[in-house]
């Protein structure tokens, strides 16, 4: 049907069954605490709007967003503000974050949200103000905000809106799940994101192998014409904006460029569900739907989890661990981070909880390359990773640049197919981290550099009005008359410039 | 007076002559090389090399006196760039001296003024007698400050991994 989708990928087993047809929980015990890192999003830290002892409702801006790509944090439940303080982020390295620590009153209590029109009536920069204001960010793990995306939109002539239902992440169906149950508010989402951006056409794209997800949003579009629900091969990684692209429209997006160039947008399915909620009825982003799986999990399910929950909460509402686990993520097993700590909160990116047995992670000793080139097959991108592996090793960045380190999406399909287990992606991660830390100190360099020339100009003109102080000092009976002789001349010339 | 104008007009020239002579013999033979090595430096004066400054580094570098990553301001980056210029394998270099930031004890800072005067890169913010503070972004770490104050309350310590400096450090296997 499609010919070619897709360059490279792998297809990996995706033990979706274990959740997919299980309905969402919605209902989970309200958590004591909810833990709400100020970091859950692209840009800098967002800044605390609360003081500790506050008392918050459900819905209230707890935290302000601090730039550009930062974003708005509100409060999931009603409660008091008991902590502002580092907790251990659900970060791969353990390091501390800061954290608006709410504990919950147990009313679970809205704060009175305000009574809407119809948002198709109101202008398209009004509306991405509200989803800015909303703390709305790509749900799908990229945590890159929605308004930004929806105003860079808005600046490029968009042919097409691509609603990215494909998840391709193995164990994933947050997605899945949320299109069966809620077909009709994401569609409604769509309508609402095709206005702002003014888009032609709206596709949504489905991996084939969710046929009900399909059949309910076909279903939920049939009344509205110009929205198509479309099928794609099921093939990882179909999930990333730039493979899902090249599917859906045949085109590819530019080295180092981005989808706006070829005029397209994508947005995850679960952005639009959010963006549904905040412009029909004013709700701000303050819970998610998250997977939770993986061989430990007694009873796989999908939770509609408060955002600020402890992993160990939801892990609980699906019957808790029946072992312990050898890996336990946030993401999918591809391309999700390993998480320090249960006691680690959901955050906005967070698309699943998988608690793996030691069979599923099926970890291995690396071996030395053997250049069989399989990566180079399943690199979606179209790079050379045994090449930039090889150069990352002996940290040579430039070469391993030259081989596209920088187009690399860190989809982990080279591993994937690796026969000799080699951590590629790690190598990738490395590399991308050498290369980042290296331009932040270029960049340091040349504003101290700045700084000090500025400082040695500065400390010369203050030597020199010195100097000029000290010579008007001395010479100051002449300078006086002189200027008592100019004075008259000066106020002349102003008199004359007013008339 | 015709006499006198030719002795001395003689005399000029000889001297002229002879301070061209100097001038050729004694000439200090600058290598072009220095000055591209010291352009790339940061040029900050910040002395944590061990030498006075930026050109007196770049000269020890290039003499062979001076390791090509004894800049700890310049980091991986100029290392990188300076081993290439200079022709120097990176892998005969031992480890690097880590990037150190300044942080001033605010129990014990009686806001004297005297480390944000001494300050090469204006890193430091205060007035009299209000608490001074280090903007890290702008700390080369050069530990002047440190020198000056009177009430040794300015630590230096390497810059803290923080979630957004943090990478994956290298795989060590295969």
């Amino acid at each position: 049907m499609f010919g070619i989708a897709m360059r490279g990928g792998v297809h990996p087993e995706t033990k979706k069954d274990l959740t997919a047809e299980r309905s969402i929980i919605r209902q989970l015990p309200l958590p004591k605490r909810l833990y709400l890192p100020l970091s859950q999003h692209a840009g800098i830290e967002s800044r605390a709007q609360v003081q500790v002892g506050d008392r918050v409702l459900k819905g209230q801006l707890v935290a302000r967003s601090g730039g550009p790509l930062s974003a708005n944090l509100h409060a999931p439940t009603s409660g008091t503000v008991v902590a502002i303080e580092p907790i251990i982020a659900p970060h791969p390295s353990g390091l501390p974050a800061v954290a608006i620590v709410i504990e919950s009153d147990g009313e679970d209590q809205w704060m009175t949200l305000p009574t809407l029109d119809d948002p198709l009536a109101l202008s398209p920069d009004e509306l991405a103000d509200k989803v800015e204001a909303a703390g709305i960010v790509g749900m799908g793990g990229a945590i890159f905000p929605a308004a930004v995306k929806l105003r860079q939109g808005r600046r490029f002539e968009i042919k097409t809106l691509i609603i990215n239902g494909s998840e391709c992440e193995p164990y994933l169906t947050c997605d899945d799940r949320l299109m069966q149950e809620r077909a009709e508010a994401i569609i409604d989402g769509a309508r609402m994101i095709r206005h702002i951006i003014e888009a032609f056409e709206v596709i949504i794209a489905i991996e084939d192998n969710k046929p009900d997800a399909t059949a309910a949003l076909k279903k939920a579009a049939a009344p509205f014409g110009m929205i198509e629900v479309r099928n794609v091969p099921t093939q990882y990684p179909m999930g990333s904006a730039k493979q899902l692209i090249q599917a859906v429209t045949g085109k590819e997006v530019p080295a180092g460029g981005r989808s706006n160039d070829i005029g397209v947008l994508v947005h995850n399915v679960g952005t639009v569900y959010a963006i549904h909620e905040a412009l029909r009825f004013g709700r701000p982003l303050i819970s998610r739907i998250v997977t939770v799986s993986g061989g430990c999990v007694q009873s796989p399910h999908n939770v509609e989890a408060l955002i600020g929950t402890p992993v160990r909460d939801i892990i609980q509402a699906c019957g808790g661990l029946n072992a312990t686990p050898a890996r336990l993520l946030m993401g999918g097993p591809m391309m999700g981070q390993i998480i320090p700590s249960i006691d680690s909160p959901v955050i906005k990116g967070c698309t699943g909880v998988l608690a793996l047995t030691r069979q599923e992670v099926n970890e291995h000793v690396p071996s030395p390359c053997i250049r069989c080139s399989r990566c180079v097959d399943a690199c979606p991108m179209g790079l050379v990773p045994l090449e930039m592996a090889k150069h990352a090793k002996v940290d040579d960045f430039d070469n391993a640049q030259q081989y596209g380190l920088r187009d690399c999406i860190l989809c982990g399909s080279c591993a994937y197919v690796c026969p000799s287990h080699i951590p590629l992606v790690q190598f990738f991660e490395y590399a991308k981290g050498e290369l980042k830390e290296r331009r932040n100190s270029e960049h340091k360099q040349e504003y101290t550099k700045r700084l000090t020339e500025q400082r040695n100009e500065r400390i010369e003109r203050e030597k020199a009005a010195k100097l000029a102080a000290k010579k008007a000092k001395k010479k100051k009976p002449s300078r006086q008359s002189e200027a008592a002789a100019s004075e008259p001349a000066a106020t002349a010339q102003e008199e004359s410039a007013e008339s | 007076m015709f006499v006198a104008t030719l002795v001395l007009t003689a005399l000029g020239l000889l001297l002229g002559w002879l301070l061209g002579l100097a001038a050729r013999v004694f000439a200090v033979e600058e290598n072009p090389i220095v000055n591209e090595v010291e352009a790339l430096l940061p040029g900050t004066q910040c002395g944590q090399c061990g030498f006075p400054g930026c050109s007196a580094a770049a000269e020890a570098m290039v003499e062979g006196n001076a390791a090509v990553n004894c800049c700890p301001p310049g980091g991986r980056a100029l290392t990188e760039s300076l081993a290439e210029l200079l022709n120097i394998d990176l892998n005969s270099l031992g480890d690097a001296p880590v990037p150190q930031l300044a942080t001033i004890d605010e129990t014990l800072c009686t806001g004297c003024t005297k480390c944000y005067k001494a300050c090469p890169t204006d890193a430091i913010v205060g007035a009299t007698r209000q608490i001074h503070a280090v903007i890290s972004k702008a700390c080369t770490g050069c530990s002047k400050c440190k020198d000056v104050c009177p009430e040794d309350c300015i630590s230096l310590n390497p810059e803290p991994l923080t979630l957004n400096t943090w990478h994956w450090t290298k795989p060590e296997a295969a």
